[in-house]
């Protein structure tokens, strides 16, 4: 039966080269934007640790004056450097780690090389078990060697591939920024997007090359980059020059394993603003949030605007292409309805009638799903070409390649739904007597 | 021509004239909608940072072990070192001025502040302006191409130099108009002292330039866009950017000098390839991501148009082939082709005026909703009445063919069978 009504279904497509040719057209139009800019939106709000970023928490605590400070405005999105050695060593979490950005000149040993700059992580131990970063050589520090200020580094595999032709590199030795380090271990390809742990130095595609132990970095003054916000005369916080104690400039994550955990981790925050407070640190009343990397990322509206208002603009697009197809549809289907009234005459019921319709809106559908295919991968790749910095992200994955054909087979079948049901309507006699 | 028997057919014909109204209101809530956005993008982009653009380029670099900024003789050296470059690039070939200088418009690296009319000012309180800091010296308004509206320029005698961390008192500055208006609405800011920074020590105002924008160039940044203060102070760091002005021609030649002229000065620096870049270019990166934006909004609206204008030629195309016979009827009753022409086109005037009194409504729904979620203002009157004609002319050009087609049945059809 399927076949037949394929059949039909082809035969009158032909007979209306031309208006086929529109539906098709504009289905795919429509598809394929809408998945262009639905593909950059899902890259861009995806969780950058899958099953791990429900349990990671970013506890942030309002460490500044009063002056010009409204009741309930949100505290500062960093730490600094006294509350985030207090918070760490206090240990009241699962895991948890110290952390900040900067770059760094390599020096290779040998003279054939430059010295180049790259992206790098000053950060506590926990880093590496907390994320789940994956190792191909060795391993991370331990919390001993921060605190012995170890001249110890965890490098990238790009990095590794660049210095050592991806051989394994552990045990071998690196200068950096006119230091001696031992390389401990070497990363797996690991680049979360967006780079929720610190979204300062950009939201995405910035994953650091080097890893040095955060005690090390403020040792050697290794360059920072990044946010400083300071408050009353505060000030500093450009390269080698690190930003005075009344500045945020640090992150600071936790593991909280259960939600029982976080409410009391939540509560000790507050106990410690008050603690901080008492001493004449804090001036303000506990201003505390714990929000786990989800819930970061939303409250930092990490997608940026014009990628959702391009999201709506297409799917609106997709709105008028539909209509058009309804509009074009129906007309073409009661103009049929000389034929659709022979076969009801000859016994077929309205059902099959309707059945034979949706096949021929399917096809429409079908086409027009795999041309909306081709034009997202083409929209895509223009993406791709564009200086934004997610531009290189912008990919099919499975579960877009799935949604665009449901999307475009759900959405023709919809749209073929009420002419083929009006068709449906037509009473045999009438027809055949008109003729 | 009645409208009456127009009407009639219509009633025959709901579900395909509601389709079609309902698609040109939608195609015209979207365009204006879209049109709009463009629109204030591109204004965004063309609007003037005040300074002279061509002929302009700036310079970024960074020494490799500098002394250290906090301690009084490393402010020396840094100092020495600074004024060192800016001795050499002032002696290149084709350069007219330079001038060192924190930021510029556009290049989204800046130091903001707060202005008021009393010492001591808490930061945060009402009676404070904000304002973003230029750190430059005497040759700033020639190097820009500022344009001095009130007062006078720094002279060399004007110039202090600080370490980057300092906060020594700012006796002097020039300042925008905008900022002079904003902080003496009765005029006359010349020679009048502020407060900058909730400091102590007062700032007079010894003249007033007609626009110089900050430097964000994100929407962060609109509320104080022209407030720019200019300070004559040059800043010590391990790094320093140069502002420099050339003959007209000769930015390219004076640019390609730049990074060995620099490296004999001092090796021990970095300049690495973003390190000397024309003005033009800072303000392209800046609105790269406004006119990407712009275009892609652009092409969609298009397309949309299209799509609606093909949907409007293939549903009037088939209600023709359809009436061939009740055409040929009128035809052989007496009509003339053009009243076959005008029945077509009144009726598709009547689908589009139903559709655009409907996209109306929709276009300022859509733009109520957008200002709730995003940075947007109201969609002004004349871009939906613009949009309105819009839809209705392009109504008119896509029946015009399926109608002249119409017009053409001839009489005799009439007595054949459809």
């Amino acid at each position: 039966m399927l076949a037949y009504y394929l059949d039909l279904a082809l035969r009158s497509l032909k007979r209306n080269k031309a208006l086929t040719a529109l539906m098709v057209l504009a289905i795919a139009l429509g598809i394929g934007a809408s998945m262009t800019t639905l593909t950059v939106l899902h890259v861009l709000s995806g969780d950058p640790l899958p099953g791990r970023s429900g349990t990671l928490y970013y506890p942030q605590i309002d460490p500044r004056d009063n002056s010009g400070q409204l009741p309930g405005v949100e505290p500062p999105e960093q730490v600094t450097l006294t509350d985030g050695l207090n918070l760490l060593h206090a240990g009241r979490a699962d895991r948890q780690a110290l952390m900040t950005g900067g770059s760094v000149p390599i020096q290779p040993d040998s003279s054939a090389v430059d010295p180049f700059y790259v992206e790098s992580r000053y950060t506590t131990a926990d880093f590496f078990p907390m994320f789940g970063t994956r190792f191909r050589y060795g391993r991370g520090w331990n919390a001993a060697d921060d605190e012995a200020k170890a001249r110890e580094v965890v490098i990238n595999g790009e990095l590794n591939e660049r210095l050592f032709g991806g051989a394994d590199s552990v045990g071998r030795n690196l200068r950096i920024a006119d230091a001696s380090f031992r390389i401990v271990g070497v990363l797996d390809d690991w680049e979360p997007n967006p780079h929720f742990y610190d979204l300062n130095t950009g939201s995405y595609g910035r994953a650091e090359q080097v890893f040095v132990p955060l005690q090390t970095a403020l040792d050697l003054k290794m360059e920072h980059n990044g946010s400083n916000d300071c408050w009353g005369r505060g000030a500093g916080g450009v390269g080698r020059i690190y930003p005075s104690e009344s500045c945020v400039w640090l992150q600071f994550w936790v593991q909280l394993d259960s939600s029982s955990k976080a409410a009391d981790y939540q509560q000790f925050l507050v106990n410690y603003s008050q603690e901080q407070k008492a001493l004449g640190r804090f001036a303000k009343a506990p201003n505390v949030r714990l929000r786990n990397v989800m819930q970061w990322l939303a409250h930092e509206r990490v997608v940026p605007d014009d990628v959702r208002l391009q999201t709506g603009l297409a799917f609106g697009f997709l709105l008028v292409c539909l209509v058009n197809t309804v509009g074009l549809m129906l007309a073409k289907f009661m103009r049929r309805a000389g034929d659709l009234g022979v076969r009801r005459a000859l016994g077929a019921s309205k059902r099959s009638l309707f059945g034979q319709l949706l096949v021929e809106s399917g096809v429409i559908g079908v086409v027009g799903g795999v041309g909306g295919l081709l034009l997202a991968g083409l929209g895509l790749w223009v993406v791709r070409q564009r200086p934004s910095s997610y531009a290189a992200l912008a990919h099919l994955d499975g579960t877009m390649l799935l949604t665009t054909f449901a999307l475009a087979l759900g959405s023709t079948l919809l749209a073929g739904m009420l002419p083929a049901w009006r068709a449906c309507q037509v009473p045999p006699a009438l027809q055949l007597k008109s003729n | 021509m009645k409208l009456h028997p127009i009407l009639a057919a219509l009633r025959k014909h709901k579900a395909g004239t509601v389709l079609i109204s309902l698609q040109i209101a939608l195609t015209l809530a979207i365009v204006c909608n879209a049109i709009f956005i463009i629109g204030q993008r591109i204004e965004r982009v063309n609007r003037p940072t005040g300074l002279d653009e061509s002929n302009l380029f700036l310079v970024t670099q960074q020494w490799v072990g500098a002394p250290s900024a906090d301690t009084a003789d490393g402010v020396e050296k840094l100092d020495a070192m600074q004024r060192e470059d800016l001795a050499a690039l002032r002696n290149l070939p084709g350069v007219t001025s330079v001038a060192p200088i924190n930021s510029l418009p556009l290049l989204n690296s800046s130091w903001t502040g707060s202005m008021s009319h009393d010492p001591g000012a808490k930061l945060g309180g009402n009676d404070n302006t904000r304002t973003a800091y230029y750190f430059t010296d005497d040759q700033a308004l020639d190097t820009l191409g500022l344009k001095l509206v009130a007062g006078r320029a720094f002279t060399a005698g004007d110039v202090q130099h600080q370490g980057f961390r300092d906060q020594p008192p700012r006796p002097i500055a020039i300042i925008t108009k905008a900022l002079a208006d904003k902080l003496f609405p009765n005029g006359g800011a010349v020679g009048k002292v502020i407060y900058s920074d909730g400091s102590n020590a007062p700032t007079t105002i010894i003249g007033v330039v007609e626009r110089m924008q900050t430097p964000a160039s994100g929407s962060w940044g609109n509320d104080f866009a022209w407030y720019s203060t200019l300070i004559p102070t040059r800043l010590d760091a391990n790094f320093a950017r140069y502002a420099v002005r050339t003959r007209p021609g000769q930015l390219d030649t004076a640019m390609r000098a730049v990074t060995p002229l620099l490296y004999k000065v001092n090796p021990l620096r970095v300049l690495d390839d973003d390190s000397v870049r024309p003005f033009s270019e800072i303000r392209a990166k800046a609105y790269r991501a406004d006119v990407g934006m712009a275009i892609l909004m652009g092409v969609i609206c298009l397309i949309l148009v299209a799509v609606t204008a093909a949907g409007i030629v293939g549903l009037t195309s088939f209600w023709v082939g359809q009436r061939h016979r009740q055409i040929g009827v009128r035809r052989a009753l007496g009509a003339r082709k053009i009243d076959i022409l005008h029945y077509f086109q009144i009726e598709n005037l009547l689908i589009a005026g139903i559709g655009v009194l409907l996209g109306i409504a929709l276009a300022i729904a859509l733009n109520l909703w957008l200002m709730t979620r995003y940075e947007m203002t109201r969609l002004p009157v004349s871009y939906v009445l613009v949009g309105v004609l819009a839809m209705l002319v392009i109504g008119q050009a896509a029946v015009f063919v399926p109608a002249r087609r119409a017009s053409n049945v001839p009489p005799v059809s009439a007595t054949r069978a459809a």
